[in-house]
């Protein structure tokens, strides 16, 4: 504990007296500080020496650290006084932060005084003030006294804290906000909240609408069910059957989440509108009417099917594959059939992947956007309803706010829903002992059942992009069908003319979108599948609140936190708006809850005596992580780079606000050339970056590879 | 101890990587991509000051300088419709620049100084309908000539408008309305056309979208972004109402607070001269723009060969007026149709 603690007061110090404590100009890594040291780039140092005195507050934290190293006389004395040391500087700094802003300050205090956004000094000293704390709570003997453990669960706290916490306090304290600026309260909340044209039944008893919350919500049940359904057929075609084109249907699986918004919406529409392709065969050849059945309900669920099995089936792959092969033959060996196996052994095994799924399905279906955009028609849900309570005619934030509370409630109904099903039983199923069985086949009526599901629906994927890749090369899609490369070469033209000059409108956003995505899917991977590790492996107090405070951005629609960011990081402490930052961490913390609940689901699988035993033979939790954990993570971590890479790349409703005219990302550029109608130069887009990602994709599956969990994964033959 | 560290180093690279600040105008365009591109490529070229250009919706920005609001990223918002930059402007969010408006057309000036100088009036847009020839004969209907023949019965479900509540361009519709034929007569008529819709789509310029594609027959919306779709070779007719019609007038504004107010202001005095404002045709950009001496395209509305009402923008773009049409338009025509396709 002295040491680690002693090497984070050192860096913190360093920290503090020597790099810039507020936002350079120019970035920290273009060095230009250095130059500047004496100027605007001084360390905290400088700046409380020179003026601005409350900067001298932080120290106060690394004295008190510094006194107990030294002085205390046991360990305990210690570890509380570096408990007390790092969460003193720490309020200590947040309180400079939150009251001296950029050009005012609040609650009365050091009138006149300002300062502008934190920089690299500031983040070094927060963090080593946070694990000075953190090592103190592991000296106290919390978290098995481990404090690579405590200091992990901090770390994550603190950035759940600040970067999901904070900015949607600032909005979802307007739901409360009284009409005319008379303060907060609930007397105009809870009616707001319960209000009859939210929540109408109408719609099912023949009466016209019902409400956008029980509209989600049914979508959101209809979806799920349905992904989940559909993501299990995939995973058990996968491994438990031979099924001799498996890596067409991989690519196939995959192919939905890598695609850009909007654009699986055009496609329906082009094939089911009224005057669509299949609809216009079906008037023709059988006389039936042309109907706008895809506005509704059943469009958009069609659309969010397309757009999200693909997730439950990356949850889904990992689990299936994980169930133990020596469980399935003990049962048959026990004269079950495969039917009976599948039943009651590797289902029951496959529930945490189930649950996960489901509950992912779920709340993307309730944030989706794009969808319900394109073909709601008049079927409103909560997030579209939210969208235009920010931006529509009349703005009220308020209206935003409530429901976005109502999508969240649905959102904690969901997972405590999915607690209780899981309930409080082992399913670990990779032991580490010797499990070399066959993982039994399926029995003919569910094998037929998974081909009959899964096979059309991977046709019928097929089609449509067949679809979209078509549309790239002709004129005008649906009426002029003469090929053409005109979309690519207005988006991505290239001029050989003294070097290289990339003249197309479209790679300004192309190089910032897959720089952004490329720095944020590891950051999201890594907070991903440390949460989950925490969760499953580690126990401690306010587990379930941790659990639930890491889904919270997942279930917020994008819109919510853009706005929220906006709010929030516009202004020191944190001045973040307009950078390609921010949009880096809207990426990792709006993504991470796959990376987590990915992880929950397959290390669940992993037995505890693995850990024990790397920990028995001397090694510490974090070589038992590297070595043992991770390494049989190998889907896990592909998932969650996978989709977070992905997501990156084609989110849309939290980075309206948040692209800047520096950095601007490949789905606004996308957005803005539906909303004017050129579908053509959208499509060819959106092509090139469906290749661009799949390449991604099938690059990090040959790096990540097949983790081998038995000498050899075999399948019994039919 | 090294997760932590690494992520603090990685997230310490990000951070740097992110914080750029190079002197130049961050412009934030509310116009079509391809007219928000050409522009700032124009400036750039005649000017040498740097621009950085983004395309965002109206009510998108309007939300983001709210929440920006004392410390802007954004130094002029150029495009989109008046309203939203009239909105602005009475909540101060933007800043008079002093540009010289008496070169342009009376509604240019006009919008000048409705704002004090805030907005200047930079392109109109008139209102009208679309119908989709195909369609239309297929169910063998007559074309549309007026408002009142939304409300014919033979149009049940065949038209499509966007929601006042979401859209510009609705609101747009029943301000119009409402001041040709009074505010009980529209409601009145907007309730017979409500039985006729099929759909009350979000975004203003979908209406119009679905119809070129067949997927509806009749829409209302902007007559600029109509030519667009008849010239990308959509088989549509526009109508312009014989009752007469109102319009949008365009605005561009400069942020309040910019650091940038030179350049801004700069970019203001482009936009509205005859030569960067004549490039709007190369890429299909059919409003009328503010400059009398500003080229336009022969196809595209004229309003001179339009009838036009005289738009009280003072009134229709208040916050009272506007809360009070809205929630009469939700109680009395919102309920009455759009609901075919369940």
């Amino acid at each position: 504990m002295q040491r680690t603690a002693g090497l984070w007061l050192l860096i913190g110090l360093a920290g503090y007296a020597l790099l810039p404590w507020y936002m350079v100009a120019g970035g920290f890594w273009s060095f230009g500080w250095l130059s500047a040291m004496g100027g605007d780039a001084r360390p905290a140092l400088l700046w409380s020496a020179g003026g601005r005195g409350w900067l001298w507050l932080p120290l106060t934290g690394f004295a008190v650290a510094g006194a107990s190293l030294m002085l205390a006389r046991d360990q305990l004395a210690m570890a509380r006084g570096l408990v007390s040391a790092g969460a003193l500087g720490l309020a200590l700094m947040a309180a400079q932060g939150l009251v001296i802003l950029g050009n005012s300050t609040r609650l009365g205090l050091l009138e006149g005084a300002t300062q502008p956004g934190m920089g690299a000094g500031a983040l070094v000293v927060a963090a080593a003030l946070l694990f000075v704390l953190t090592t103190g709570i592991s000296g106290l003997g919390r978290g098995r006294g481990d404090a690579f453990i405590t200091g992990m669960i901090g770390a994550i706290v603190a950035l759940v804290g600040i970067f999901v916490f904070y900015p949607m306090s600032f909005i979802l304290l307007r739901a409360f906000e009284l009409k005319g600026g008379a303060g907060l309260g609930v007397t105009e909340f809870l009616p707001r909240f319960f209000a009859g044209e939210i929540w109408s039944p109408a719609c099912l008893t023949g009466l016209g609408y019902c409400g956008a919350a029980l509209n989600s919500l049914m979508l959101a049940l209809a979806t799920a069910t349905g992904t989940t359904l559909m993501g299990l057929a995939f995973a058990l075609i996968f491994t438990r059957t031979n099924f001799r084109a498996k890596r067409l249907l991989r690519v196939l699986t995959i192919l939905p989440i890598i695609t850009p918004p909007f654009v699986i919406g055009l496609v329906l529409i082009l094939l089911f509108g009224r005057a669509g392709t299949i609809t216009e065969f079906f008037a023709y050849a059988f006389g039936w009417e042309k109907t706008r059945w895809l506005y509704s309900f059943w469009g958009v669920w069609l659309a969010q099917m397309l757009s999200f099995t693909p997730i439950a089936f990356l949850v889904l792959i990992g689990v299936v594959e994980g169930v133990s092969p020596s469980m399935e033959e003990a049962s048959q060996t026990l004269d079950a059939d495969r039917w009976q196996t599948f039943r009651f052994i590797s289902l029951p095994l496959m529930r945490p992947g189930l649950a996960n799924a489901f509950l992912l399905g779920f709340i993307e279906s309730l944030a989706d956007f794009g969808n319900p955009l394109v073909l709601g028609g008049n079927f409103n849900v909560l997030s579209t309803e939210i969208y235009f309570a920010i931006v529509g005619t009349v703005a009220d934030p308020a209206k935003a706010a409530i429901l976005s509370l109502i999508l969240l409630s649905l959102t904690l109904g969901a997972f405590l829903a999915q607690r209780k099903w899981l309930g409080r039983k082992n399913y670990a199923t990779v032991t580490g002992k010797g499990d070399s069985g066959r993982n039994a086949a399926l029995n003919d009526g569910l094998r037929w059942t998974c081909y009959a599901v899964a096979l059309p629906w991977a046709a019928f994927t097929l089609v449509l992009y067949g679809l979209i890749f078509f549309g790239s090369f002709v004129k005008l899609w649906g009426y002029d069908h003469t090929l053409t490369f005109e979309h690519y070469t207005r988006a991505f033209g290239i001029v050989y003319r003294n070097g290289i000059h990339f003249t197309g409108a479209a790679w300004n956003s192309y190089f910032t979108t897959l720089t952004i995505a490329a720095i944020a899917a590891p950051l999201t991977a890594a907070v991903g599948l440390a949460t989950a590790y925490l969760l499953v492996r580690q126990k401690f107090t306010g587990k379930d609140a941790f659990e639930f405070s890491t889904m919270l951005s997942f279930a917020i629609p994008g819109t919510v936190i853009g706005v929220a960011y906006v709010m929030a990081f516009n202004f020191p402490p944190i001045e973040l708006t307009a950078t390609g930052l921010i949009l880096i961490i809207v990426f990792v913390f709006r993504n991470m809850p796959v990376g987590v609940r990915g992880g929950i689901a397959a290390m669940s699988q992993l037995d505890k005596s693995l850990d024990e035993a790397s920990i028995t033979l001397g090694a510490n939790s974090a070589t038992t992580l590297r070595r043992v954990i991770l390494p049989l993570m190998g889907p896990a971590i592909l998932a969650a780079l996978t989709y977070s890479f992905v997501r990156a790349i084609t989110s849309v409703s939290a980075v309206i606000f948040l692209v800047s005219a520096r950095y601007n990302m490949a789905t606004s550029f996308i957005v803005g050339r539906v909303e004017n109608g050129e579908f053509g130069i959208a499509i060819a887009y959106a092509t090139v970056l469906i290749v661009t990602m799949l390449a991604a994709i099938l690059a990090l599956q040959l790096i990540i590879g097949r983790r081998k969990l038995r000498r050899a994964d075999r399948i019994e033959a039919h | 101890m090294k997760v932590s560290m690494i992520s603090a180093l990685a997230l310490g690279a990000a951070m740097a990587a992110g914080a750029a600040s190079a002197q130049s105008l961050n412009v934030v365009c509310s116009n079509e991509q391809a007219w928000c591109d050409l522009m700032a490529q124009n400036f750039k070229i005649d000017t040498g000051v740097d621009v950085a250009m983004v395309r965002k919706s109206t009510g998108e920005v309007l939300a983001q300088i709210r929440a920006e609001a004392g410390n802007p990223k954004i130094d002029v918002w150029w495009g989109g419709t008046g309203d939203p930059h009239l909105i602005a402007a009475n909540e101060d969010l933007t800043v008079a620049s002093g540009v010289d408006v008496t070169g342009q057309l009376g509604w240019s000036q006009n919008m000048t100084e409705m704002s004090g100088g805030k907005a200047v009036g930079v392109h109109v847009g008139l209102l009208g309908m679309l119908y989709n020839t195909e369609v239309l004969a297929e169910k063998g209907l007559t074309a549309p000539a007026c408002w009142k023949d939304l409300a014919k019965p033979e149009y049940k479900g065949e038209v499509t408008v966007s929601n006042p509540q979401s859209s510009g361009t609705a609101y747009t519709q029943l301000a119009t309305l409402v001041q040709l034929f009074g505010e009980d007569e529209a409601f009145k008529m907007l309730a017979e056309i409500g039985a006729n819709v099929n759909q009350n789509t979000k975004s203003g310029s979908a209406p119009g979208k679905m119809a070129a594609r067949g997927e509806t027959t009749i829409a209302v919306g902007f007559m600029h972004d109509m030519v667009n779709l008849k010239k990308q070779g959509f088989p549509v007719e526009i109508v312009s109402p014989c009752e007469g019609t109102g319009y949008e007038v365009g605005a561009v504004s400069v942020i309040n607070g910019t650091p940038n107010l030179e350049a801004a202001t700069k970019w203001v005095e482009y936009v509205i001269s005859a030569e960067a404002q004549s490039a709007g045709l190369e890429v299909g950009v059919f409003n009328i723009p503010s400059n009398p001496a500003a080229s336009t395209d022969p196809e595209a509305p004229d309003m001179a060969a339009v009838k036009l009402i005289d738009y009280d923008f003072a009134t229709y773009g208040s916050s009272e007026t506007r809360e009070r049409l809205l929630a009469r338009w939700e109680a009395e025509v919102k309920s009455k149709g759009g609901n075919f396709e369940e």
